[in-house]
């Protein structure tokens, strides 16, 4: 581009700025000034104190909630990254037309554009009490009683997260699999590499872009989750989200703005880990 | 070619696949069906008898909520994020192909826009408000917090779009006298929209489902996501499936137009795919 059109550059991506800057920048400074404000039950007090995050620290409900957060981030990274793996390795080397390709890929995503709250309370009819899954297992005499930890609990908690998020694992592995150069493989089987060996030793470090990329969206997700959490377990589980969330409800502002400070680091350095297996602005 | 033949890889895969699939729409079908329970049914099977009975009480005026007022928000939110989503990623998508002072910082503002979690924005924007002494309302704040999770997947759609883009049509476009905005509006838009469309709809159903990013912005009067969940806290009758019934419809039915476009374009390109020599 010309130097004489670097005006026109500017106007062309100040929109974009501005929101980004009015909206995500300002905020988060907002967030973390107020995390040092004073409170009383009624409203916060402009001063600087530590005395949010010294309550927050020192609380042991606090670590626990944290530990049950990760413990949710690590166990549905694990299952959306087998799962979403199969489904992208089945859809980009065994289905070979590509029109199916493409049709079997938008029946994946379709679920994905309708929304998060009535794909959570659909699981209800199948997972309650007198549900489908207790119906069906009592039908076959494989249980006496309903089975009690289907619904409103860590399990159906996770299960919701898999169900939501596998998506995310899936389309970045795909994009990095469909973009594997097919001789390679026909190298690897020619050298005499079975098919696990080509899978391990020549697909899989191919696809640790696309896996980092899924792996940031689905743990930073499930980091900062509280509906799924608040839904699925009928309130018997904590999440960092929804513990901000009760503190906001209390109006505890600067108590929920710490929280959310401490959320916000965790979250980061996490990502900031991933990021380095990975340009991000290379995969593009 | 991977394999060859079909063998008991490929149908152990089919196998996953087809129980993926499931699990991914068995709920939702569940629900669908069970929106039209009797009047007499409930929350799960069995069926007492079949009715429009919980549809009808969705439109009525004596339901907990605004169903139809938080409806016509969503989607009045939704277009207006869409329209605002397609502009600004495409300028920006423009302004990323040379390399300018300050992209840097703009590309990774546009990242942190999408791993800083949905709560965080819409607590900054309320707790920003507060501060303010402005009032949080869904056309003002959580617009602005509906487009900080739209942006980012437009900017990131575009990058991928231009990288594909043929930049000797917009040569050609030059050489032959066009000025830039002829070059933009006669050239380029032609040639990206369908993933200009794409990038739309993206927007519109991102916003159209947003709850998280709503929650502390949308202030007094609730958008749809809002409302569905403050149904399911108070809401035990099959109301809430015939609810999920007509939002899932209605995402389906933004889906299809996406995709019949899509289409249509396709044939239409092929069909005038080259012009060259047909001009009189």
């Amino acid at each position: 581009m010309k130097r004489t059109y670097s005006w026109v550059t500017y106007l062309q991506v100040a929109p974009l700025s501005l929101v980004f800057l009015l909206f995500l920048v300002v905020p988060i400074v907002t967030i973390v000034v107020v995390s040092f404000f004073d409170y009383s039950t009624t409203r916060i007090i402009p001063a600087f104190l530590l005395q949010n995050y010294e309550e927050l620290l020192l609380s042991p409900v606090t670590w626990r909630t944290y530990l049950q957060t990760l413990e949710f981030a690590v166990i549905t990274w694990g299952l959306t990254l087998l799962i979403g793996f199969t489904i992208a390795y089945y859809l980009a080397f065994h289905v070979r037309s590509p029109t199916w390709q493409t049709v079997l890929f938008l029946v994946c995503t379709i679920p994905f554009w309708t929304s998060n709250v009535i794909r959570m309370i659909s699981w209800i009819p199948f997972l309650g009490r007198n549900g489908l899954m207790n119906s069906a297992l009592l039908h076959l005499g494989l249980i006496r009683e309903p089975l009690e930890f289907l619904l409103f609990s860590n399990f159906s908690v996770v299960l919701a997260y898999v169900h939501l998020y596998t998506l995310f694992m899936v389309v970045p592995i795909f994009n990095s699999m469909v973009r594997i150069d097919r001789s390679l493989l026909e190298a690897a089987r020619d050298g005499g590499a079975s098919g696990w060996q080509t899978l391990w030793n020549v697909i899989l470090p191919l696809c640790k872009p696309g896996i980092a990329i899924g792996s940031i969206f689905v743990v930073t997700i499930v980091m900062g989750d509280f509906v799924t959490v608040r839904l699925m377990s009928g309130g018997q589980t904590a999440s960092v989200g929804l513990m901000m969330m009760n503190a906001m409800s209390l109006l505890q502002y600067p108590a929920a703005a710490a929280n959310a400070v401490v959320l916000l680091i965790l979250v980061l350095l996490t990502v900031a880990a991933m990021m380095r297996l990975v340009d991000i602005r290379k995969e593009l | 070619m991977l394999r060859q033949r079909k063998g008991p890889a490929f149908w152990l895969l089919t196998f996953f696949f087809c129980l993926f699939v499931l699990f991914l729409y068995g709920p939702t079908i569940t629900i669908v069906i069970l929106s039209f329970q009797g009047p007499a049914g409930g929350l799960t099977f069995p069926m007492r008898g079949l009715s429009m009975h919980w549809f009808g009480n969705l439109f009525e005026k004596q339901m907990v909520g605004d169903f139809a007022g938080s409806f016509q928000r969503s989607i009045a939110l939704g277009l207006a994020t869409m329209v605002v989503t397609v502009l600004a990623s495409f300028a920006a998508g423009l302004a990323f192909r040379s390399r300018f002072r300050g992209s840097t910082v703009i590309f990774y503002l546009a990242i942190a826009s999408l791993i800083v979690p949905s709560i965080l924005i819409s607590l900054g924007i309320g707790l920003l408000f507060r501060v303010l002494g402005l009032d949080t309302a869904w056309y003002s704040s959580a617009f602005g917090a509906h487009l900080t999770w739209t942006l980012p997947f437009g900017l990131l759609i575009m990058f991928a779009v231009f990288n594909r883009f043929d930049r000797r049509f917009e040569e050609a476009a030059r050489d032959l006298g066009a000025t830039p905005w002829q070059t933009v509006r006669h050239v380029i838009v032609p040639i990206l929209l369908p993933s200009l469309i794409g990038v739309g709809l993206f927007g519109f159903t991102l916003s159209y489902d947003e709850f998280a990013r709503s929650l502390y912005t949308a202030g007094t009067f609730n958008t749809l996501p809002l409302e569905i969940y403050g149904m399911t806290t108070n809401v035990t009758t099959p109301v809430l499936y015939a609810l999920g019934t007509v939002t899932t419809g209605l995402s389906f039915l933004a889906i299809a137009l996406a995709l019949v476009s899509a289409i249509i374009l396709r044939r239409r390109r092929e069909r005038l795919g080259s012009d060259a020599g047909k001009a009189a």
